[in-house]
Order: structure tokens, then sequence, then C-alpha cells
């Protein structure tokens, strides 16, 4: 190895340890802080709660209340979601794409549905689908199922013309299109709408748990405040970002495997 | 001869919203076997719209156009158009796969065509570790292997540098006079058309028609790049230009 790529080598080692440093370091001062000011009494800590006490909290929701319970409620929840979301924006995306017509119909409505806030059909799933957990799906499924057919659909619609052109030329019809090229060029797309489905999942499920539900992490929250126990809602919070990011995780390591 | 292909009274227009545009105005050509064609004309002239009508990609037109009784072609475009998911052994197989073509002879085919352009190595590696050059030698291997008797060339070579482009070109003309092909070739580069090609159709602007024909007679004809040093060339050059008429404005 030449010493200049030794440099470049080191230099690069040395930023990376560099940011990670600094992220921990932001970490522990946030939590020192906040820590520190709850402690002295500088903010009320009924309000605020403390890192101390939502450690506390967690442990003590481990031990007597089902946390790992309320955890794999709240992924059962998004792992449906999830798929269901996936599998049917695939295929109608692919619907609208086999069908143009269709889909030119189509995209006012899915643009307006895009845009509607979704949690305003809240109440309407709760009377429609009942109080139970197919509310909290269809709620998921509202909120990530639109983004996914349309970016998936756009992936589709962007396959190159002169690639298509090619397989024509060779005879080929439309179901060979769509399944040697059409499908395998949008491979990343696909994917990249993996990750975008995954946080849809996850807050369409937390919003399904806010408006009904017995058990989950959204459930917890919701608790929480109505008890007015702000240790157990900081709590919910911290599970869920943890979740949320261990998730992201998982997708980007899949994701680097397929594409790889 | 051996007549491949007639082309009689061939027009097409385009429908859009703003009315209608006539981008051919009746052409008529005849094609025999081993003719090297090269079409020339300004860009936007609709002489790929031409090769597509005659690759069956577009039924939208009027006048008759009729190959011999069970002929095959093959179409190359000015992209490469290889799949970078495949490799480049699968890429060279496309057309077969989906004519569902399993004769070994024509797999045998393509791996004696990957040996002889030094893509042998690349067989199981992805496009992206191929230069520009590499993949249009890809392109035109898969064109070749279907096994045609007529190959539609649209500007092959346009994407490429120009040494590269020559080298190339060079390489397509030998690939293309072992195998004995018919070509049928559209490009706007009238050296290109010169050193390439036996016949030469210029087509005028748009809506093109064929405004004149000539048979490429040089001394000492080789292969392409030495047909550019023969004497006839730049004569060939100037007429083909003054015909083109081209106008920047």
């Amino acid at each position: 190895m030449s010493p200049n790529q030794k440099k470049y080598l080191n230099k690069k080692k040395k930023e990376k340890i560099l940011v990670i440093f600094f992220q921990i370091s932001i970490i522990v001062f946030l939590i020192g802080i906040w820590e520190f000011l709850a402690t002295k009494g500088y903010i009320n800590e009924f309000i605020f709660s403390k890192p101390s006490n939502i450690l506390k909290t967690i442990i003590n929701l481990y031990k007597n209340f089902n946390l790992i319970n309320h955890i794999f409620t709240t992924l059962y929840e998004v792992i449906i979601a999830f798929v269901l979301g996936i599998f049917l924006g695939f295929l109608i995306a692919l619907l609208l794409y086999s069908f143009k017509l269709l889909a030119k119909i189509i995209e006012p409505f899915l643009t307006m549905l895009n845009s509607l806030p979704k949690v305003a059909l809240g109440p309407i799933i709760i009377i429609w689908v009942g109080a139970n957990l197919k509310s909290i799906i269809v709620m998921a499924l509202l909120i990530n199922l639109i983004i996914s057919i349309i970016t998936i659909y756009n992936g589709f619609i962007q396959t190159d013309k002169n690639k298509i052109k090619l397989l024509e030329s060779f005879n080929a019809n439309k179901l060979d299109i769509i399944k040697k090229l059409v499908i395998p060029n949008s491979l990343v797309t696909i994917i990249s709408s993996l990750k975008l489905n995954i946080s849809m999942s996850l807050i369409g499920v937390i919003m399904g748990e806010f408006l009904v539900s017995k058990s989950g992490i959204g459930y917890l929250i919701i608790y929480g405040t109505q008890i007015f126990n702000l240790n157990i809602v900081m709590s919910g919070v911290i599970i869920l970002i943890i979740i949320s990011y261990i998730l992201y995780k998982i997708i980007s390591i899949i994701e680097n495997k397929l594409l790889k | 001869m051996n007549k491949l292909l007639e082309i009689r009274n061939l027009s097409k227009s385009y429908n859009t919203l703003d009315g209608e545009i006539k981008a051919i105005d009746n052409i008529n050509l005849d094609v025999y076997e081993g003719d090297f064609i090269a079409i020339v004309g300004t860009s936007g002239c609709g002489k790929s719209s031409l090769l597509n009508i005659l690759a069956g990609l577009d039924n939208n037109f009027e006048g008759i156009y009729k190959f011999k009784k069970d002929i095959t072609f093959s179409y190359m475009l000015q992209t490469d158009c290889l799949f970078n998911w495949l490799n480049i052994f699968d890429n060279c197989k496309i057309g077969l796969d989906i004519k569902k073509d399993k004769d070994p002879k024509k797999i045998d085919k393509i791996n004696e065509l990957l040996k002889i352009y030094n893509l042998e190595e690349f067989k199981n590696k992805k496009p992206s570790s191929l230069s520009g050059g590499m993949k249009q030698r890809v392109a035109l291997i898969r064109t070749l292997a279907t096994n045609p008797d007529i190959l539609l060339l649209d500007e092959p070579f346009s994407a490429l540098d120009y040494q590269t482009r020559l080298a190339i070109s060079n390489d397509v003309y030998k690939m293309i006079k072992k195998e004995k092909k018919t070509v049928i070739m559209v490009t706007h580069d009238i050296s290109e058309a010169i050193s390439l090609a036996n016949k030469i159709i210029v087509l005028s602007k748009r809506p093109c028609t064929v405004k004149n024909i000539y048979e490429v007679k040089l001394t000492g004809a080789t292969n392409p790049i030495e047909n550019r040093k023969a004497k006839e060339f730049s004569t060939y050059y100037e007429t083909i230009w003054k015909d083109l008429d081209v106008n920047v404005t």
C-alpha cells in the first residue's frame, strides 16, 4: 500500500470515529441535561419526566405490565400492514401500468386520496370495520398503500422506451415486457418504496392504536396520557423511536442484499 | 439478384393534437441480398420512422412493404439498451429467450462471437463493467444472435466518441461481411455512410422522400477506415452534402 493510500484510509477512519463520537456525545449530553434540569427542579418532573424515571418505568412495564406483549402487538400490526401494503401496492401499480387508460382515469383520485389526512377517516373506519385490530390495519393500509402505488407506478413508467422497442422488435408480448424488463428495471424503486412503506406502516399503526386498541405502544402512550403519567408516555415514545430505527435498519440491510 | 425487401409508395403521418404531420412521403425502395444500404437524412427527417415501420413496430402507415418469404430481421438501436441486471451472456441471449428459441447452434454462435470480440472474460459480468464501445459490440452480438437475414441499424454508433466509433464501425463491417448479412442502416453521418455502404439513399427534409440514390464505388475498397482514404470519397461527400441542403437557421 502506498503511503498516500494509507494516509487516505487513515483520514477516512478518523472521520468515521469522529462522527460516531459526536453522535454518542449528543445523546449523552441531552440525557444528562434533561436529568440535571429535572432533578434540580428547573423543569417540572411531573410534566417533563426524566431519563432515570423513564428507565425505571420501562423496567416496571416490562416486569408488571407485559411490555413485551405491547411491543409484539405493535410489531405484528406493522408487519401485516407493511406486507399487505407492498403486495397490494405492487399489484395495483402493475394493473395501472398495464392499462394506461385506467391510470389516466384514476390519477386525480389517487392524488386526492394521497393529500387527504387519512386520520380524518379514523372515526369512519371504526364504525365500518369495528373497534378491533382490523381497524388498525385498515388505517395503516390507507396511509402506506397510496404512496406505495404512486412510487412503484412511477418506477414502472420510467422504463426506457428504447428497451421496450428492442423487446418488441423480438416480437415480445406485453407480459414478456413486464416480466423481463419493467419489473427488474424497477427493482431499485420497489426496494426504496419498502423504506417509505415501513415508516408509513408504523405511523398508521400508531395512529390506529390511538383511535382504538387494547394493547400496543400506541395504547401505552394514550393510557399514560389519560392517567396523566408522563413517565409512561415518554417510555412509549422512546420505545417507538428504537423500534422505528431497528425496522428501518432491517429494511436497509435487505435493500443492500437485494441490490448487490 | 435476390430481392429481399420491396417498399412501395410508403407514407407515414403523425397525428398530434396540433394537427397532422407528414413524416414520410411516398418512398420506394428495393433491397437485395448482400446489400449494405445507408439511409442518410438530416435529423428529424423521418428516417427512424421508416426503420420502425420496417421492424413492424408501427402499423400506422400507408403503402406497402414486403419482405421475401421467411426472411427474418433484427433491430439495433442508437443506444446499446443493455439490461444492467443481466450479465453479458444473458443480454446477448435475450432475443432468443423471448422467441423461446433453444437452438444450441445459436448459443454456440454467441459464445463464438464473444470470443472473437475479446468479450469472453466478461461473459458473466454486468454491463456496467464494460466501456461504451464494448457495450455496443455486445449489442451487435445480441442483434446477430437470432441469426437474422437483414439487420436494421438505427444510428448504431451515434452514442460513441469519434475514435471508438471508427473502431466499432470497422468491427461491425467485418462481422457483417463475414456473416453475409444484408443491412439497412440509418445515419446522419455522411462519411459513415460512404465508408460502410454500397448504396446510399439520400432523403429530403420532412416530409422525407427519396432525393437521390448513389451506388458507392471506391477504388481499393477494403474496410471502413481505409475506405475514407479513397479518392472518390470527397466527391461523394460533397454531392451528398449538397443534396441534404443543411441550413442552420
